[in-house]
């Protein structure tokens, strides 16, 4: 990969006394949409949260557009262009659903405006006033991918956004995720659903006890699937 | 360790033993009322997670209901101190069954608020005494005669069994059982709960003891020192117990025994300095805070068993 | 004459509008101790000491600087503000990790330093302050002096403008997302320990406000604030700290029990609010306007 966008190398955290993340290495390209597979417990959200700088200890490298960010504090990675939909989605009881969306403030120029955030989910529009959390988990998810759409990040960390929903909306879902690719935004995406990942990314990581031991580009998944079967334990 | 124990013991007994003819008996009278007062809130703080922040209501009724049945009724002392005893744990029930209502810092705010309410109605109720206080209660006889305590040294002897009486009840309530199940619920009270103990039935019985063992302890002080003030169950003595406890080590059990008699002595030697105690007292809690929050037998112990594991 | 209960009907408005007064003052205290507790976890002892530093700052200016009230109604909330913001920088951030109870006993211990060295300077006898505003209206079923009118109308001006500032303005959408989720706004870009500093230096400038307000009423005195924050603690009880609009209804509303008991009963009227306090308790645990648990 000549022009990384984001390379982890030999990342290792810590929760705790825990070390949880072993020497966690990978790439992703300028506009690439890339997913981290594995079982659960493999760390894949622990290493979204690392590169997010949430994760409290952390070794190695996280490069972001050639800036090392691996001592940086959460808010100073997050204003270099990185944004993250956590894994529970994180919408905020005491905001209504346009407070929500506008909360994450704008780091780059670029960034979509509220008005075409509203057409790619027209159920918030029709929503706004509503309480974040009265929303149902679809509509809660598409809030969480939304609202971190205006702030100009260019590198979008998805932890599992289908987890838990219908497979109407999670289609749905794979439709604005390859939209969002095709508007430029690079993203690397977690994910438990093989088949949704398959839908929608250029390559995949397999992790496993911390560590990525894997990578499978989209046009070999069919001749892995007995591989990547084992490493999924499905 | 069990040997290095009884030694301690067997030298803090001949320490109390011998105190009062090298060291003045009023202090140190006053020392283990509050000593007493000290451990009782500890009981509450250490092994039930529950932080009062209302204890002077118990203690200062304890001594105002003593010096009301001693000096206005006329009974013997130990009447007194039974009275003292009894208000401080009615006052316990009532206070303690609404209190546990809440936890953790509401709790403490709660608690700081009755006691604030009950120091409204000493400033007014007339048994009290208002602004004046009861002053000269009598040292009557001790069981119909038997004990003369107008002596300040045979007095100490009698305070010295008071409070090792309370000492005793307090480690015999933690080591029982139902000192057991109390930190179980303490440590995860969803467990304790779904274990099927009524959690609040534990806290509220450690808070009315707690509560009991406070108002024998203002019972007595007020029995050494001859008087009942607002003094005893305003915020400011509320304050003072966490500090002596906090200094000695909260949850420990021979930290607040410390605790107190460092704050006591510390109160003595600095009378000359007037207002300023407080401001050394804030200061005191301050740095405790940031920087020992085990106390003096808490750091001490860390320190002993670290040079015991390097040695 | 109209009578209600036998009770003149001047003397009962009079009470009421000291009441109101009163109810003023715990509204204003108990929204900064709620937003306070709501980021930095930590039930603000310092409060009632913050009150009196306002109360203080402005006396301190007017008689030795010649500096005017209106002037002090800016200068001492930020003043004592900034003190707030050290007090944080230096002390309070380094025991958010800890329980909740270490924040209430270091900032007891801190109101003990405060209060004890201003105490130890002035004494505790009260200074008086004189009225800005003098004069009063003769409402015809009683007299209000001008000043007095103008302290319960600048307060409520002040608790609609922060329930605005946090319900309706982009900043306090920080505040409240924030005080569910730091990490998340933190996350996003969102400098969150410099919104924990700006919010402590906020509610405490609240604090010094109505301190400030307050010295022309009450003798600018070192405890003026320490029994204060005791019955703003029992308001803060009542009401619960879910909602700030709650604060601010409780907070005026106990005041005026306050002051209808000093008509009916006076000697309960120290004690009605612990007592509305224990009935609260006994029917909603979680007080009037807070959350379960």
């Amino acid at each position: 990969m000549r022009d990384a966008l984001l390379k982890v190398d030999r990342l290792e955290a810590w929760y705790g006394e825990s070390h949880i993340l072993h020497g966690v290495g990978f790439e992703i390209g300028r506009g690439e949409l890339v997913t981290l597979l594995g079982r659960n417990g493999a760390g894949k959200t622990t290493t979204l949260r690392s590169i997010m700088g949430i994760v409290g200890k952390r070794k190695g490298s996280v490069q972001f557009d050639g800036q090392e960010t691996v001592n940086r504090s959460s808010d100073t990675i997050a204003r270099l262009g990185i944004a993250y939909c956590p894994e529970e989605r994180g919408i905020f009881s005491s905001l209504n659903v346009e407070e929500n969306l506008l909360l994450p403030p704008p780091v780059k120029p670029g960034g979509m405006g509220l008005k075409e955030i509203y057409s790619l989910f027209p159920n918030l529009e029709e929503r706004r006033r509503s309480q974040g959390t009265k929303l149902s988990g679809g509509e809660q998810q598409m809030l969480a991918i939304g609202r971190i759409l205006r702030t100009g990040a260019n590198l979008l960390l998805l932890d599992e956004p289908t987890e838990g929903l219908a497979p109407v909306i999670v289609q749905r879902i794979g439709e604005i995720i390859r939209q969002l690719k095709q508007r430029g935004f690079t993203i690397l995406l977690v994910e438990q659903n093989f088949r949704f990942a398959a839908m929608v990314a250029d390559r995949h990581y397999v992790m496993e006890d911390g560590r990525v031991v894997d990578m499978i580009a989209a046009a070999d998944v069919t001749q892995s699937i007995d591989k990547l079967q084992t490493y999924l334990g499905v | 360790m069990t040997n290095q124990r009884f030694l301690l013991a067997a030298g803090l007994i001949v320490l109390a033993l011998i105190g009062p003819f090298f060291v003045y008996p009023v202090f140190l009278m006053t020392a283990l009322c509050f000593a007493l007062f000290a451990c009782a809130f500890n009981l509450l703080l250490g092994y039930a997670g529950l932080m009062s922040f209302g204890h002077a209501m118990f203690f200062g009724m304890g001594g105002y209901l003593f010096g009301y049945v001693v000096k206005t009724v006329g009974l013997p002392p130990e009447v007194g101190l039974l009275a003292g005893v009894g208000t401080a744990a009615l006052l316990g029930l009532a206070t303690g069954v609404l209190a546990i209502r809440r936890q953790g810092i509401y709790f403490a705010m709660i608690t700081l608020a009755f006691a604030q309410m009950v120091y409204f109605i000493c400033v007014q109720a007339p048994f009290t005494g208002g602004e004046d206080g009861l002053q000269g209660i009598p040292r009557r006889p001790l069981l119909g005669g038997l004990i003369q305590i107008t002596d300040d040294r045979t007095l100490y002897y009698v305070v010295l069994a008071i409070f090792l009486f309370g000492f005793a009840a307090i480690n015999r309530f933690i080591n029982s059982p139902f000192g057991q199940v109390l930190k179980a619920i303490r440590d995860n009270e969803q467990r304790a709960l779904s274990l099927g103990y009524e959690a609040d039935r534990y806290k509220l019985l450690a808070f009315v003891l707690s509560a009991s063992l406070a108002g024998l302890a203002g019972a007595t002080k007020a029995m050494v020192l001859q008087f009942a003030t607002l003094t005893d169950v305003s915020a400011g003595m509320s304050g003072e117990v966490v500090l002596m406890a906090l200094v000695g080590g909260l949850g420990t059990i021979l930290g607040p025994v410390l605790g107190a008699f460092i704050i006591v002595a510390m109160q003595n030697y600095l009378a000359s300095f007037g207002e300023f105690v407080l401001v050394i007292q804030g200061a005191i809690f301050v740095v405790i805070v940031m920087a020992f929050r085990k106390g003096l037998v808490g750091e001490i112990g860390d320190w002993w068993r670290g040079r015991r594991k390097a040695s | 004459m109209l009578d209600i209960f036998s009770i003149p009907l001047p003397a009962l408005f009079g009470q009421l509008l000291l009441g109101l007064i009163n109810g003023a003052f715990y509204a204003m205290l108990s929204l900064g101790l709620a937003v306070i507790f709501g980021m930095l976890n930590v039930i603000n002892f310092t409060h009632g000491a913050m009150y009196m530093l306002g109360a203080f700052a402005a006396w301190l200016m007017l008689t030795n600087l010649s500096i005017p009230f209106w002037a002090s109604l800016v200068l001492a909330p930020l003043i004592v503000g900034l003190f707030g913001i050290v007090i944080e920088r230096l002390l309070l951030k380094r025991i958010y990790h800890l329980d909740h109870l270490y924040g209430f006993l270091l900032t007891f211990g801190l109101a003990l330093v405060i209060e004890g060295l201003f105490q130890w300077r002035w004494g505790s006898s009260g200074a008086p302050y004189p009225a800005p505003i003098p004069g009063g209206y003769n409402l015809g079923f009683m007299f209000m002096p001008a000043y007095r009118g103008f302290v319960v109308v600048a307060a409520l001006v002040i608790c609609l403008a922060t329930w605005y500032g946090i319900e309706r303005t982009r900043l306090g959408a920080y505040l409240r997302a924030a005080t569910e989720n730091p990490t998340l706004v933190r996350a996003f870009g969102i400098n969150v320990p410099r919104l924990i500093t700006l919010t402590y230096g906020l509610g405490v400038a609240l604090a010094a406000l109505a301190g400030v307000l307050a010295a022309p009423i009450q003798q600018v005195s070192a405890l003026m604030g320490s029994n204060l924050v005791l019955v703003v603690f029992a308001v803060v009880v009542i009401g619960g700290m879910g909602s700030i609009m709650g604060s601010i209804v409780t907070g005026f509303g106990l005041g005026l029990i306050e002051g209808l008991t000093k008509v009916v009963y006076p000697p309960a009227s120290n004690t009605v609010i612990f007592v509305v306090m224990a009935i609260v308790l006994m029917v909603k645990p979680a007080g009037l306007f807070g959350q379960s648990k």
